[in-house]
């Protein structure tokens, strides 16, 4: 693919504890290409926070391991680089905002502090100059008196407007990607929507490409361009936000959809919730991990992996329902 | 932030204030004239006498009003033992040894004991963790007079660079400072180290390594400064466990500090010198606990709004 | 694109294979483990910790000894041998006799006795009062919680060796004036954490659902607030313990705790300072090698307890 900013292929994951290893993510392949927005989607638990943190390099190692696979930026792999290359990656290319803006930011320091110490970290600045860079950020992400506001404590914000500073403290230096990591999910509904579209603001004023992680589908609708289905650790399906939507093909993809409200379908169709839980990922199971909880499952789905089908240039489902032998049931 | 100051400052003299009174009203319900102890003449004339010198002829409340008004201006009084010589001139002459002794403690306890808990904390699980661990308590474990007898008795005695006994030079000062700061010490290192390992696991501990920071200035600048919080928090008790274990070492190594008088004012009945070097060790400790109060409010930001909830 | 890369022969799959499967659900939900029950999980946890339980075991070893160690010889703690004046370790005396010719060997355990009777009692003293002050603080809450704090901020000020001299004097000396005053400020720590526990306990939300259900105080008491905060209190008391026995140790060597002839680990070692550096190491050398066995053996076991109890501090 032309135009590709990142592209993750075959990656895999391990965390090795007492128990065992657990196969956090096992041979998950996407690309995002400049300024659009990829959308990983599915349980706690399925591995979509590991995968984000991967491209960073932030998993703890130990105990946490890249198996194998490639993380390619501007087709220089991350996987395969030094602690101190990396650095220079982590916030200058990439930027990255956590889940709990509450726990994210540290309570000692100022906010000031706190923002420009990463510019001033990859960039030759002058204090002042990181400073005028912050204030105009704080602008940007809609905090009022941002000069005022630098002198202030984390504990001095709001939930929203702790995120808010999340976010300005990823675009310090500019970055290509952002990587959002369950950005809205510890917020307020209705600060969870204004978040939403301070992103899609900034994307359109800044050009930066973003990896959203989320469970939740109503955010994807709102802001993705594309949406990777993850389950047990493995991509099950891959499309555009339309195609996902409209024609979804794997099991567990409908399955989501069907647990949620939606205001465009009927809505007095009950919400129909998937039946049982994740496998567990110390002994993933022979064959497709959804075979347990699927209403469509065949024999064969427990004996063997499931192939990849393309289903158009920008969709393809891991199913054994995609086969020529089987009659679809839906 | 003054005015929390102030209202802490205010707690601070109140404290002192309530921990004389006590220590008066106690002393003087104990059984027993000390006039007794000491060996006065049979006179009734020279008891009277001496009674008057020590105040001892007012009522009580009087007795405490102008012990007050003594104390306030920090002046003890005649001591009963010595006669001829004030409880100021004694502690006087007692306390640069012991202000000295107490510095280098509770200087050395620190910044090895945070040395330590930080080392072990970014080796955990590795041996450098275990061995500092094992350490720590065997530290803690190991009183402090039972360390300063055996320093004597295999340290002093075999290696000419520590003297075993008196005080003057530098060299006089490792052996107790060594006795005296390895309990607080092994607490400030277990302390550290598990503060440290609970901070380094923080949400923003991530954060910041996402911005691209070094791992030595996150160590710093982030971990560090929160890890050192509660280590702060417990100066107050490690003064107070010093400024007790300072009795019995300066006694051990024959130190001429103010807590060989306590100790000979204890069996001596020496009311002013026992009241005077409780109330200085008192305060000592409130004021300690006062700055801890104060130190807290500046590192942690958070604290100025607890105060405002007051 | 990456994803069909990893594509094998559809072919090679028999067609048998792709029908539905029957029953499917009979195996959902089979990969729940077996639940502990948290003390028989804790008391698993610390019988894994294998320095805790060499504590445990030095712990139970030093009491038997205590109890039965004076009588292994025939002399008494008190009875004295002029002739047998500093004399070494020898099968006679197996830890050799002091300056007044008396047994060190009846004299150690007998300080064990002095030693681990103080710091028991002071450790359950310490623990009712610090259970009822603590609790009773931290559920009141307001007013009551801030009367109570503040006397025990004036009574953290005052030198315990001060409240100790004041007891000796007043009581006169011996074992029960030391048990006092060493509780008598001891407890304010065993407070403090209760407090704080039931401080935060409080408002737990299923503390909250309990009082919706229309429990009453003396059920959340014993129900939800009591054995929620028994770990750290368990843990605390253990400490306790070597505190207490190092404070007689203490006291004793400063000659304020119990009075000759009894025989206490403190006194053996204040004995000792006076033949330091004469070569009768045995003086020192016991009392010092037993106190700091005993203290080493609680703190380890504490530490060992503390890791069990408390699966958020394991490291």
């Amino acid at each position: 693919m032309s135009g590709t900013l990142l592209e993750i292929n075959d990656l895999a994951v391990s965390f090795s504890t007492q128990g065992g290893e657990v196969q956090a993510v096992r041979g998950v392949s996407f690309a995002v290409g400049p300024g659009e927005t990829v959308a990983i989607v599915g349980e706690s638990g399925c591995g979509k926070s590991v995968t984000a943190q991967s491209i960073m390099r932030l998993i703890p190692e130990p105990p946490g391991r890249i198996k194998h696979g490639s993380i390619h930026l501007h087709g220089k792999d991350l996987a395969s680089l030094t602690e101190k290359q990396m650095r220079n990656v982590r916030g200058k290319q990439i930027g990255m905002i956590f889940q709990d803006p509450m726990t994210s930011l540290n309570p000692t320091l100022t906010v000031g502090d706190q923002l420009t110490e990463g510019i001033l970290t990859h960039e030759k600045m002058s204090q002042r100059e990181a400073n005028k860079e912050a204030i105009e950020l704080l602008h940007l992400v809609g905090i009022a008196n941002p000069d005022e506001r630098l002198k202030q404590y984390p504990h001095q914000f709001s939930g929203g407007m702790r995120q808010r500073l999340m976010i300005a403290m990823a675009l310090m230096c500019k970055p290509e990607l952002l990587i959002a990591d369950e950005p809205t999910t510890a917020l307020d509904v209705t600060i969870q929507a204004q978040i939403i579209d301070l992103f899609k603001e900034i994307q359109e004023k800044t050009g930066v490409a973003i990896i959203i992680i989320t469970h939740d589908l109503g955010v994807v609708a709102q802001i993705a361009d594309r949406i990777n289905v993850m389950y047990a650790g493995e991509i099950v399906e891959y499309g555009t936000v339309k195609e996902i939507f409209y024609q979804p093909e794997h099991p567990y993809t409908r399955g989501l959809l069907t647990s949620v409200p939606r205001l465009d379908g009927d809505r007095s169709q009950p919400l129909i919730p998937i039946v049982g839980t994740p496998p567990d990922l110390f002994a993933p199971p022979v064959g497709c991990a959804f075979t347990s909880r699927c209403k469509y499952a065949m024999k064969v789905c427990q004996a063997h992996d499931p192939e990849v089908t393309e289903l158009s240039e920008q969709h393809y489902t891991k199913c054994w329902l995609q086969d020529d032998r089987v009659e679809k049931p839906y | 932030m003054l005015k929390y100051i102030f209202k802490r400052f205010l707690w601070m003299i109140l404290t002192i204030w309530i921990i004389v009174t006590l220590t008066f009203f106690l002393m003087h319900a104990i059984p027993g004239d000390p006039l007794d102890v000491a060996d006065v003449g049979s006179s009734d004339a020279a008891s009277a006498n001496l009674a008057a010198y020590y105040n001892l002829d007012q009522s009580l409340p009087m007795q405490y009003v102008t012990y007050l008004k003594n104390v306030a201006t920090f002046d003890f009084g005649p001591s009963m033992t010595s006669r001829s010589r004030t409880v100021n001139d004694m502690l006087e002459s007692g306390f640069p040894a012991s202000l000295q002794l107490g510095l280098a403690t509770l200087f050395f306890s620190v910044i090895s004991g945070v040395a330590l808990g930080v080392f072990a904390a970014l080796r955990h699980n590795r041996m450098i963790d275990y061995v500092t661990m094992i350490l720590a308590v065997i530290g803690i474990s190991i009183p402090n007079f039972i360390q300063s007898m055996l320093f004597i008795n295999y340290i002093a005695v075999n290696i000419e660079f520590f003297p075993i006994a008196r005080w003057g030079t530098y060299r006089h000062v490792i052996l107790p400072a060594i006795a005296l700061a390895s309990g607080p010490m092994a607490i400030i290192a277990r302390l550290t180290r598990s503060n440290m390992l609970e901070v380094l696991t923080q949400d923003y501990i991530r954060t910041a390594k996402a911005k691209g920071l070094s791992a030595r200035k996150i160590v710093v600048k982030h971990a560090l400064r929160n890890a050192l919080l509660p280590v702060v928090t417990i100066m107050g008790a490690l003064t107070a466990a010093v400024l007790t274990g300072s009795f019995v070492v300066e006694r051990i190594f024959a130190i001429p500090g103010i807590g060989q008088y306590f100790v000979s004012s204890i069996s001596n009945r020496d009311y002013p010198m026992i009241m005077a070097t409780t109330v200085i060790y008192s305060s000592i400790l409130v004021v300690m606990m006062f700055i801890v109060d104060i130190l807290y409010g500046f590192i942690d930001p958070r604290i100025k709004l607890h105060a405002k909830e007051d | 694109m990456a994803l069909t890369q990893n594509r094998t022969n559809k072919q090679k799959i028999d067609d048998s294979l792709f029908v539905p499967l029957d029953k499917h659900s009979a195996e959902l939900d089979v990969m729940v483990r077996p639940s502990l029950g948290f003390w028989q999980d804790a008391w698993k946890r610390l019988l894994k910790n294998k320095l805790a339980v060499s504590g445990l075991f030095l712990i139970v070893l030093l009491t038997i000894m205590a109890i039965i160690g004076p009588w292994l010889t025939p002399y008494t703690y008190s009875e004295q041998t002029l002739s047998n004046q500093n004399m070494g370790p020898s099968s006679e005396h197996w830890f050799g006799t002091d300056n007044l010719g008396r047994d060190m060997f009846t004299r150690t355990w007998y300080g064990a006795r002095i030693s681990l009777f103080i710091g028991f009692s002071a450790a359950l003293i310490e623990f009712i009062i610090g259970v009822i002050y603590g609790g009773i603080s931290g559920y009141k809450g307001g007013r009551t919680d801030n009367i109570l704090m503040r006397i025990i901020d004036i009574l953290y000020g005052l030198p315990y060796l001060l409240v100790v001299i004041l007891l000796m004097v007043v009581m006169g000396p011996g074992l029960f004036t030391i048990i006092i005053a060493l509780t008598l400020t001891g407890w304010i720590g065993m407070a403090r954490i209760v407090r704080g526990q039931v401080l935060q306990l409080k408002t737990n939300e299923y503390v909250l659902a309990s009082k919706v259900l229309g429990a009453n105080t003396s059920r959340i008491i014993r129900k939800h607030l009591l054995p929620n905060t028994m770990g750290p209190v368990i843990v605390s008391m253990t400490l306790t313990v070597p505190g207490a026995i190092f404070a007689e140790a203490f006291l004793s060597f400063l000659g304020l705790g119990v009075s000759a002839p009894i025989a206490s680990w403190g006194s053996m070692a204040n004995d000792a300072l006076g033949v330091l550096n004469t070569g009768y190491w045995w003086r020192l050398f016991f009392p010092a090698f037993f106190i700091s066995l005993t203290m080493l053996a609680f703190n380890v076991f504490g530490d060992g307890l503390r890791d069990a109890l408390d699966p958020k501090l394991r490291r």
